[in-house]
């Protein structure tokens, strides 16, 4: 090691300037979606045990849930959950040792994208409808 | 000579003293949380916004009850096993054992609350 600083050699990803690829995005994504939709599912089982209470009870949570505050945490959870849902299904796939490549994780990235667009549409537009 | 088998000497090893049992029980809550998460959200997405004779009459149906209970203990358990890993990457020693005591013991509480409360509209108590 004669010469410890030779500019020649590869550098190590500097995380300020690295750009993450999309697969390690989306496992940074997936963790956090996990953790912060455990806020919505305290506000369900809430709106639950407010219906168990009684109608005043429910109308307050209810009135909370449909709310700006409730509306803007439902939609993003409701994005949140279906980005966790279909990385989870990746995971299960990868657990079985197929889809590992670059190409496949890749594709299947893109895949998990669309059906997160789709199934945030399909539930939002029940929510709305129903 | 040894007189044990590989599978008797790695049963129970590892540094959590479980081998893969975590990575296996996540796998299973996971599982089946691919069928319970459309079976409860969508219907609770429905529902949402209508009046508590409506919802109450929706979740007093056994089947509806019964994916509730369900879903609340299902995500009780794949919320802890989760954050338990989360936790045991990001906060070390003391504080880290007590983060993952403290979230065991509220995820235990969302559960019951969660059955509980679905039991009483059910019962129409």
């Amino acid at each position: 090691m004669a010469n410890v600083s030779n500019e020649t050699r590869p550098l190590s990803p500097h995380l300020q300037v690295y750009r993450l690829p999309l697969n390690a995005k989306l496992s940074i994504l997936h963790r956090i979606t996990g953790v912060a939709l455990a806020f919505a599912a305290i506000l369900i089982v809430w709106y639950f045990l407010a219906l168990a209470t009684g109608p005043e009870y429910f109308e307050t949570a209810s009135a909370v849930l449909t709310s700006w505050f409730g509306i803007l945490v439902f939609t993003l959870s409701t994005v949140a959950l279906w980005l966790h849902f279909a990385n989870g299904v990746r995971h299960l796939v990868w657990d079985t040792g197929s889809h590992l490549g670059q190409k496949a994780s890749n594709r299947s990235a893109m895949i998990g994208l669309a059906f997160m667009v789709v199934m945030t549409i399909i539930t939002l537009w029940i929510a709305i409808g129903g | 000579m040894r007189f044990l088998t590989d599978r008797k000497r790695v049963e129970g090893l590892g540094s959590a003293k479980q081998g893969t049992g975590h990575f296996w029980e996540q796998r299973l809550s996971a599982i089946a949380l691919l069928f319970l998460v459309p079976l409860f959200v969508l219907p609770f997405a429905y529902n949402l916004g209508d009046g508590y004779e409506e919802v109450r009459a929706a979740y007093a149906h056994p089947v509806n009850a019964v994916i509730a209970i369900a879903f609340f203990v299902t995500v009780s358990l794949h919320f802890f096993q989760g954050v338990q890993v989360v936790i045991e990457d990001y906060v070390h020693g003391r504080l880290g054992m007590i983060l993952i005591i403290a979230m065991r013991l509220l995820s235990t509480l969302f559960a019951l609350i969660g059955a509980y409360a679905v039991i009483r509209i059910s019962l129409g108590a």
